[in-house]
């Protein structure tokens, strides 16, 4: 009796993997199916983050009653961008997505995007970088709503001043040292294998560039700088400031423990985004923003500007409503507002950004120090540029040669790219 | 779940009396219902996509299993059957569903078909005609709101004129015949029922799709209140399967070879397909001196990686069971306890603690033993730490095998092992080793498979660094499966057909060691049996 109950539950789990199994094949299907009955009853699916879901909701459900339909904002902790284009191929992705404009290039060779058509009036409305950032060959792919880039924050106590150059800085920071004020000279985050995104801005000014740009302005694939001769004389300059020069730049500083160290009070400067100042405050720590420091003598130094949009879901079930939400809804002053409150990036639309400055210092010198910032190049190729770069990068600064390093890193890119 | 099947096929348990009473008959009504339920809800979406063969095998299945189970026949089969269906989904569907993958090029930029691709490219070069209106819009219908034929009621801001658009062409309303709000949106117009908000989220496909013909392009909708007239500046032409620039005149040819369209100067759009590519993934991880060089090192490495793991915490676990196995020994269960206590946390967060003790300037191992070890920065340093962790998170699990092992040998073998005149040592070598191993080598051949594939220990801590100056694709502590996952994944973008290929490497290899280990446990057994 025992033996043959068993047998039949066992029988009862293995078909119900079976099915799922058959499924397996059949998931599109069975989406699809759904898809007509939640056309019928009029859903608008939403994906962002845990925060940009939660301070979204009160508005979507706003637009939900007012247009007669339902609206469901769902939270994707984690990948959302693979979540996003392997869910968008299965059929069962969101209409609307939000997320970072450097991964418009992978999301339109993925066919996982469509265009957005934005009127003068509202193209007008928004900042010009900002709406650089969205066009990816001459089309406009997301609405934005928020930059965030690198700029230097300083803890005011240790460092009064902001440093003119990249070799003040420096100066200052070792006299903080020597006079054990601070354990470090700079918090730039390094890390084992190296970090592309916070080290552009020193690669930058010392003349270097990863991708040069075509007659439209546009990122050019075919031109990539990273193993070109000014790049190798950006990385020289960056080597003096690493772990065999002036100990500036070091691998044991990383994503992990930068901020922290900053905040415990341990460096007087800080290379960092607007993330970084919640620890900050919590720590109590007296800051400034300003941008982040030049080599004397050197090119500007360039942040880079990524811009967080809302985008339209190529596959999404209810396209038409998800255009409106995106292009005639989001584009309001009030919804930027309440993201900006949900993480205080600045608002994108001109008219939000008025509304908000008076209320948060920092917002213009976040303006201010990303002012010569470079767009985040959004072409699929850059995915490529990651790894090596930064695996260049943290050799360099534990002293190897730059050429032999961004040769290497120049071939293994290329490579890579079709 | 062998356990479970051996359990069930024991011939004595089979010999019990077929009917169970009525508690019997009730569960297998319950669960046959279950079962014929599951097969209904399986079976509209497969219709619904027209999946007859995936409804066929689902047929076949129900029927097949319901036959097994209502006949009184077939006894064995019905224990059989449910674990070969465990298999067949959990094991044969996925390694068939890799090898499948290893031949195409699955990926970004070639996930859909080709049809998927040539939507997605003419809908990105919809732009708006330059100079154009940007209209107001209101979709309305000549008859039923949910089924009738839909219109375009549009309104040009500047004169307030609105026009109707269909499939035909657009057409100027009369003067006064509609209602315009002060957005310029029509809230009436007669003989037109102007859908509400909901009313037009239904029709949302037919909406997106209905282009109102004009000379210069075509109106399209952009949302529910809004209209543009655009043109798809890019057309698939089936003539010469290709892509056409209908302003500059550009060709992109159909490639089936690499699924993407190219132009003659070399040129592909990003937006491509999947297509079969016979054995090239396999012969570019061959061929390729940047892939296939490290191959060889990183193999090397990676062999040692999981011996000195899998043997380090053998020996470590063994000694600390051993000790524990003094019957002499006090305080054994706080030993004990101590011992297991690396075993009970999540290797995932352990492994991160880990790396952060490690660190060269902040790390407490530094810190602790005055040490200035650029612990990841050296290929010889770093190889040292990550077999440290390994030896750290893995040695509980072998002291707990090695006791529960110990206990099972009878302690009079050691006994008599003794009188005989045997010190502990040829005791413990000549009796207690030979027997412990026998029961033993197994688990160590699955731990051996299992560190040879062990992503965590090196992603967590190391991500394979330090990498040499010369080569950021293979680092010194990489393993097969690290340095796989780079290459599929850490560059440029997702490459899961690459990562089949290279994944069906893996398994061979390690398919190969474990038959080889397995021979050899066997040809053990008999000696010492």
């Amino acid at each position: 009796m025992r033996i043959r109950t068993s047998g039949v539950v066992l029988t009862a789990i293995a078909l119900t993997l079976v099915a799922s199994g058959c499924g397996g094949g059949g998931e599109e299907p069975k989406t699809s199916a759904s898809a007509k009955a939640d056309g019928a009853t009029g859903k608008l699916v939403i994906w962002g983050d845990d925060k940009r879901a939660a301070a979204l909701k009160p508005f979507a459900e706003k637009f939900g009653s007012e247009n007669g339909v339902t609206v469901e904002v769902q939270a994707i902790s984690k990948d959302q961008q693979t979540t996003f284009v392997t869910a968008s191929q299965q059929g069962s992705g969101p209409d609307v997505m939000i997320g970072a404009h450097d991964w418009i290039g992978n999301l339109v060779q993925n066919g996982a995007i469509d265009p957005v058509q934005l009127t003068t009036e509202q193209q007008a409305g928004l900042a010009p970088n900002a709406l650089k950032a969205v066009t990816f060959n001459g089309q406009v792919f997301g609405v934005p709503y928020a930059t965030e880039s690198l700029a230097l924050i300083r803890n005011t106590k240790l460092a009064p001043e902001a440093p003119a150059t990249i070799e003040d800085l420096v100066k200052s920071g070792k006299k903080l040292k020597a006079d054990k004020k601070a354990s470090e000279i700079l918090c730039l985050q390094v890390g084992q294998n190296g970090d592309a995104y916070h080290s552009y801005p020193l690669f930058s000014s010392g003349g270097g560039y990863l991708f040069g740009t075509n007659a439209a302005g546009d990122y050019d694939k075919n031109d990539l700088g990273v193993g070109k001769p000014e790049s190798i004389a950006a990385f020289e300059k960056i080597r003096k400031l690493g772990e065999k020069g002036e100990g500036a730049l070091k691998r044991s500083i990383t994503g992990e423990n930068s901020i922290a160290t900053f905040a415990a009070g341990k460096c007087a400067y800080l290379v960092s985004g607007p993330w970084a100042i919640t620890d900050a405050k919590k720590a109590n720590i007296a800051y400034d923003i300003s941008p982040v420091p030049a080599f004397a003598g050197g090119e500007p130094a360039q942040p880079f500007l990524g811009v967080q949009s809302f985008y339209v879901a190529a596959k999404g079930k209810n396209k038409a409503l998800a255009q409106e939400f995106v292009t005639n809804y989001v584009t309001t002053p009030d919804v930027a507002v309440a993201l900006y409150q949900a993480e205080p990036r600045p608002p994108v639309l001109t008219a939000a950004f008025d509304q908000v400055k008076g209320t948060d210092p920092d917002l213009a010198k976040w303006i201010e120090a990303a002012k010569n910032a470079a767009p985040l190049p959004a072409i699929p190729e850059m995915a490529t540029v990651w790894d090596p770069f930064g695996k260049a990068e943290a050799a360099v600064i534990g002293g190897a040669d730059p050429k032999t390093a961004l040769t290497a890193a120049a071939k293994t890119i290329s490579g890579q790219i079709k | 779940m062998t356990a479970l099947l051996e359990r069930e096929t024991a011939p004595d348990e089979a010999r019990q009396p077929v009917r169970g009473g009525i508690t019997g008959t009730l569960f297998k009504v319950v669960l046959l219902g279950l079962v014929a339920g599951i097969a209904v809800w399986a079976a509209f979406p497969l219709i619904a996509d027209g999946a007859w063969l995936g409804l066929a095998i689902l047929l076949a299945t129900t029927a097949g299993l319901f036959y097994l189970y209502l006949t009184p026949r077939h006894v064995p089969l019905k224990y059989l059957v449910p674990g070969t269906l465990f298999l067949v989904v959990f094991q044969l569907f996925p390694v068939l569903y890799t090898a499948a993958t290893a031949f195409t090029n699955f990926g970004d930029g070639h996930r859909g078909d080709k049809q998927d691709a040539v939507v997605a490219i003419q809908t990105s070069s919809v732009i708006r005609v330059p100079g154009s209106i940007e209209y107001a819009l209101t979709v309305a219908t000549t008859g039923d709101p949910a089924t009738g034929p839909l219109t375009f009621l549009v309104t040009d801001p500047a004169t307030r004129t609105v026009s109707a658009g269909t499939l035909d062409g657009l057409e100027p309303l009369p003067a006064g015949a509609a209602t315009v709000n002060a957005s310029g949106r029509v809230t009436a117009a007669a003989g037109y029922t102007v859908l509400n908000g909901g009313q037009a989220s239904a029709r949302s496909q037919e909406i997106t799709d209905l282009a109102v013909p004009t000379a210069g392009g075509a109106i399209r909708s952009q949302g529910l209140s809004r209209a543009y007239e655009g043109k798809a500046a890019r057309a698939y032409d089936a003539v010469c399967d290709c892509i056409r620039d209908t302003a500059t005149g550009k060709t992109w040819a159909a490639d089936e070879e690499i699924g993407a369209f190219v132009a003659a100067d070399g040129e592909r759009l990003a937006q491509g397909w999947r297509v079969g590519v016979g054995l090239s993934n396999f012969t570019r991880l061959l061929s390729d001196s940047a892939i296939s060089g490290p191959f060889a090192t990183t193999l090397v490495w990676n062999l040692f990686f999981a011996i000195a793991s899998t043997g380090g915490t053998f020996v470590l676990g063994l000694a600390c069971a051993l000790a524990m196995h003094t019957p002499r020994m006090r305080g054994r269960g706080v030993y004990r306890l101590l011992l297991v206590l690396p075993y009970a946390m999540p290797s995932f967060a352990m492994l991160l603690v880990w790396r952060d003790m490690f660190n060269t300037d902040f790390g407490l191992i530094n810190n602790l033993f005055g040490l200035e070890v650029d612990w990841f920065g050296t290929p010889g340093a770093a190889r040292v730490a990550v077999i440290l962790v390994q030896l750290w998170l893995g040695y509980p699990y072998m002291f707990l095998v090695a006791t529960g092992a110990l206990q099972a040998i009878p302690a009079e073998l050691s006994e008599a092992s003794r009188l005989d005149g045997a010190s502990p040592w040829q005791s413990l070598r000549q009796v207690t080793l030979p027997l412990l191993m026998i029961a033993l080598t197994p688990l160590l051949i699955s731990s051996f498979a299992y560190n040879f594939n062990n992503f965590n220990a090196i992603y967590l801590t190391t991500e394979g660094a330090p990498f040499p100056v010369d080569n950021p694709l293979n680092g010194a502590t990489d393993l097969l499966i690290t340095y796989t996952y780079r290459l599929a994944f850490g560059g440029s973008g997702a490459q899961y057909g690459f990562a089949a290929a290279v994944s069906i490497f893996i398994f061979l290899i390690v398919a190969i060691i474990s038959i080889v280990s397995f021979r050899r446990t066997r040809a053990q057994e008999e000696v010492y049996s």
